[in-house]
């Protein structure tokens, strides 16, 4: 179980902030291959993963990271503060 | 050493001096830069900030602590707004204290430039048009290289 937790346009895509999903997904690519072959509204969000950026346990890496152990797991698109 | 994520509107002078006042003895420089909504287009009717909770802090406190590894810095402050705000209402501050201006400039600037685009703040404009979210610019990534 991992919490997936999804920001901005990502968030309007999927139609959700929040979801906890059954899974045993060895990286992130993976986990988003599973998540693509839900509904479409997931193969909208994930269409282009040069346009997303990906948080394990709220630290920023990339979409080869490993998920053992993992509790939660964010995309989004990349940030505009300041 | 302060971070902190609130939607609250803040006094930028009462933040500066409150800042100034606790610094200890030899700070001889205090930088403070601000960001503020601006209506590009014109039209804007709102900017809403949307962050993620947790991660945001962890992040920002990360930014601080690279600027204080790299330079010799007496304190910092890092305020980020989220939520629903207005053109030309603040929405950002950084702080920087050093003992010579250098340090606390360069550093105001290291700052600004990655919690640009390393801190999970995004934002949506609203006009008479409609609502979109604004695209991260190459320039602001870009930035980032000169450190």
């Amino acid at each position: 179980m991992i919490d997936v937790l999804y920001f901005a346009w990502v968030r309007e895509r999927i139609g959700t902030p929040r979801e906890t999903v059954e899974t045993q997904a060895a990286t992130v690519a993976e986990l988003v291959d599973e998540l693509r072959a839900r509904e479409e509204r997931y193969q909208a969000a994930f269409a282009d993963l040069s346009a997303l950026r990906v948080a394990v346990d709220q630290d920023l890496t990339d979409f080869d990271a490993p998920l053992s152990g993992a509790r939660e797991v964010a995309f989004f698109p990349p940030m505009t503060g300041g | 050493m302060a971070v902190r994520v609130q939607s609250e509107p803040f006094d930028l002078g009462a933040e500066a001096n409150a800042f100034a006042a606790a610094q200890g003895g030899g700070m001889g420089a205090i930088v403070t830069f601000t960001g503020v909504v601006r209506d590009v287009a014109g039209g804007l009717d709102a900017m809403e900030i949307e962050h993620y909770p947790g991660m945001t802090e962890r992040a920002l406190e990360q930014i601080e602590a690279q600027a204080r590894d790299r330079w010799g810095l007496g304190d910092v402050l890092i305020l980020h707004r989220y939520g629903r705000m207005r053109a030309d209402e603040m929405i950002m501050m950084v702080a920087t204290s050093s003992r010579h201006r250098k340090d606390a400039f360069e550093a105001a600037e290291f700052l600004m430039d990655y919690l640009k685009s390393r801190a999970p703040f995004w934002k949506k404009e609203y006009t008479a048009e409609g609502a979109g979210w604004v695209a991260a610019r190459d320039e602001d990534e870009d930035a980032l290289n000169r450190w």
